[in-house]
């Protein structure tokens, strides 16, 4: 018997002995959505306060004021990584400010080494989540491969208001609609509190994340 | 110029490695008077496990529905040990359908071996590691290193028990007991690349462990992870992590080697929104934790190319056969129940002598081990102590974001623990005392005799405290005193009070009122 046949039935026999009922289903009396309506103003305003807790660098703009804002932000950064499918505004305001832009697709992935001097990156994102104050991106052209929001030490990501939801479950409902994507859940810079239990902001992760949310 | 400020050495704790990562030292009562002299750690302790405490009341106060969360978590785990098998086998389906390759593992010695294995086909001999339960407890490391294989940790408290050579003592710190002096001693004596400068200060020592780790995450080709849970609809797996070491292990690698305990799976991927809200408040005490990574098997041009999912047994399926024993299972890792317990904070997590300290691990490190079941060969075996380990006071169980009732499978254990041992043919001390206690308990009148007996007890007391006695109550009085006995027993006050229902001992009140409640 190998090894796959023996466990399955290790599990079937101690199953046999331990399971005196059938499992019960399983209650979800948790909320799915809260009184805070997702893309209101209210769960913009919910999102700051938490990513602000997390040391954040939090901007709000208008969809007119965006490419400025992107281009203050990208002036002094050297040279900024972006994925295909950004809006062509957005890397035209990153350039405008004088930055040099990188791009990264899967087909012609930059080195890590090349990541790792970039300045900055810059993305857009799939889902907010206010509650917690957490960013998902799952990989699609406007946020590209997850190495790109990794290795750089500075993180330039844009969301517009009507991606931010409440809870969390309304996020897993609209992230389980493509469930194979890769993603990634971001609260914040990387931190640890190994140390004595004292946080630490910075570690391997980009050590500064910037958020700019367009209302 | 630097200045040399004469460290002390670094000593590994325990100051021996162990040979079975879940049954490493001697008995709990032994280890635990070991580590109970370490006030340095203690301290260490103490200071850690208040602060995360106080976090996650306040995190866990913040959500109107944390019961009706744990309530559906510990439903969800109910539910996926009830389906175990169909469970596992749609995992592997939609794992191998997305381009993962998933292995299995009876024990310890053949999860190392398939590691090794891909590891050894990958052509590389060196690997970087995301903090992993299930390798700790397998002792990959250490396997890999006999194979020629260096294994670095990369988390920064698993990197601080690397270099150390200690053994973790919590499941979400494993470095809790080393203050930050002792962590600028590690990384100046033992890390090569310190800095010559380097001070103390957390931030200092954090960006000490990113410069050395920086070159490694950016050129390794093979990682080895751990996972938090697995969806099986999906076959997504996930890594809950902080400081982005997670991610770089994740990501950056060609190849990626994954060892997940078989009781890591969950249903369905609407099971994500339960578990992403229990874990963080209950382990580190934040809304979330700063990153989570979700992959299905290999995506074309993102991540690594080549996946493999080991499943892992190890004693899993000996805890599951346990009708009360089996929820230990139920764990998400979070450490909620050590920050709580009374003992876990006086003794440490090194006194446990195995990587699952504090109160779960008292009750899933026998049941792993397989202590008290048929095929259970060594008498002596340590882990049999860990179910008495605890004072039963419940923290646990208030704590447990999946709510494992704890002390009701700690009594269950001791109970397991026993009825293996009564085999034996020459009855221990304690046994004897116990007999003997319950002949004098079962009879009216050898009780009456003891009770006159044991306020002989008196002459030795000095207020009202016994503090030395003789062999074998010196066993006792050893470690904690013994409050005097009463001058006069229940019994004999009560003869006195049935002829004469106006007399009381001095200070005693009567039965059924409360004293000075004279009305």
């Amino acid at each position: 018997m190998d090894a796959r046949e023996a466990i399955l039935a290790r599990v079937r026999d101690a199953l046999g002995r331990s399971q005196t009922e059938p499992a019960p289903p399983v209650p979800r009396g948790y909320r799915a959505h809260s009184d805070v309506v997702p893309g209101s103003g209210e769960a913009v305003d919910l999102l700051v306060d938490r990513l602000v807790d997390y040391r954040a660098n939090v901007h709000r703009c208008r969809e007119a004021e965006l490419a400025d804002t992107l281009g203050d932000l990208l002036g002094d950064v050297g040279s900024v990584v972006v994925p295909p499918g950004l809006p062509p505004e957005w890397v035209g305001a990153a350039t405008a400010g004088g930055a040099r832009t990188l791009l990264d697709t899967a087909d012609e992935p930059l080195p890590n080494a090349a990541l790792d001097t970039a300045g900055a990156v810059l993305t857009a994102a799939r889902v907010a989540i206010a509650e917690t104050g957490t960013i998902v991106l799952d990989g699609e052209p406007d946020q590209g491969r997850r190495a790109i929001t990794l290795v750089p030490d500075r993180h330039v990501c844009v969301l517009h208001a009507r991606q931010v939801v409440a809870t969390v479950p309304e996020a897993v409902a609209v992230l389980g609609q493509h469930p194979h994507r890769p993603m990634t859940w971001v609260a914040g810079p990387s931190a640890t509190s190994d140390i004595e239990l004292i946080r630490v902001e910075g570690v391997h992760g980009p050590r500064t994340l910037d958020v700019v949310i367009v209302t | 110029m630097t200045t040399f400020l004469g460290m002390p050495r670094v000593a590994p704790q325990p100051a021996t490695a162990p040979q079975d990562p879940l049954r490493w030292g001697p008995d709990f009562p032994t280890a635990a008077h070991e580590t109970l002299g370490n006030g340095q750690m203690r301290t260490n302790l103490r200071h850690a496990t208040r602060t995360i405490r106080d976090k996650r009341l306040r995190m866990v106060s913040e959500l109107p529905d944390w019961e009706e969360l744990r309530e559906a978590g510990s439903a969800i785990k109910h539910w996926t040990m009830s389906h175990l098998p169909e469970l596992l086998v749609q995992l592997e389906e939609n794992v191998t359908a997305r381009g993962g390759v998933v292995h299995w593992a009876r024990d310890a010695a053949e999860a190392n071996r398939i590691v090794a294995d891909l590891v050894r086909a990958t052509g590389e001999s060196e690997v970087v590691k995301v903090k992993s339960m299930a390798t700790q407890e397998t002792g990959l490391n250490e396997h890999l290193a006999a194979e020629g294989i260096t294994a670095t940790e990369t988390d920064l408290a698993e990197l601080i028990v690397q270099l150390a050579g200690d053994m973790p003592s919590h499941v979400l710190v494993p470095a809790i007991h080393r203050n930050r002096d002792e962590i600028r001693a590690i990384f100046t004596e033992r890390m090569g690349d310190a800095p010559a400068d380097l001070t103390s200060e957390p931030r200092a020592l954090a960006m000490a462990a990113r410069a050395h780790l920086r070159a490694k995450f950016l050129t390794a080709r093979v990682a080895i992870s751990g996972a938090n849970l697995a969806v099986a609809e999906t076959g997504t797996v996930s890594v809950f992590e902080s400081e982005g070491n997670g991610r770089m292990c994740l990501t950056l690698p060609d190849t990626l080697i994954t060892v997940m305990g078989i009781e890591k799976v969950v249903p369905a991927f609407q099971d994500l929104e339960v578990f992403t809200q229990l874990l963080p408040r209950s382990s580190t005490g934040e809304r979330m934790n700063p990153y989570t990574t979700m992959w299905t098997g290999v995506t074309p041009g993102d991540g690594p190319q080549a996946f493999h999912l080991v499943l892992l047994d190890n004693g899993r399926t000996k805890a599951l056969a346990d009708e009360v024993g089996r929820q230990a299972l139920h764990c998400i890792r979070c450490s909620a129940c050590m920050n709580v317990c009374p003992v876990y904070e006086h003794t440490g997590g090194h006194a446990y002598g195995s990587v699952y300290p504090g109160p779960i691990g008292a009750i899933l490190t026998p049941q792993l081990t397989g202590m008290g079941t048929r095929g259970a060969t060594d008498p002596h075996d340590p882990t049999a102590s860990l179910p008495f380990a605890s004072s039963l006071c419940g923290a646990c169980y208030e704590a447990c974001p999946v709510k494992i009732d704890i002390p009701t499978a700690l009594v269950h254990l001791r109970n397991r623990a026993v009825e293996s041992q009564q085999r034996r043919l020459l009855p221990t001390g304690w046994e004897a005392g116990m007999r003997a206690a319950s002949a004098v308990m079962s009879s009216g009148s050898r009780f009456a005799v003891a009770a006159r007996a044991a306020g002989l007890g008196r002459i030795v007391a000095r207020h009202d405290r016994i503090a030395r006695l003789p062999y074998p109550g010196s066993l006792w009085t050893g470690v904690r005193d013994l409050p005097a006995p009463p001058a006069q027993s229940f019994r004999t006050w009560w003869k006195e009070h049935q002829a004469d229902g106006a007399t009381r001992p001095a200070g005693a009140p009567s039965p059924g009122s409360t004293a000075g409640n004279e009305a």
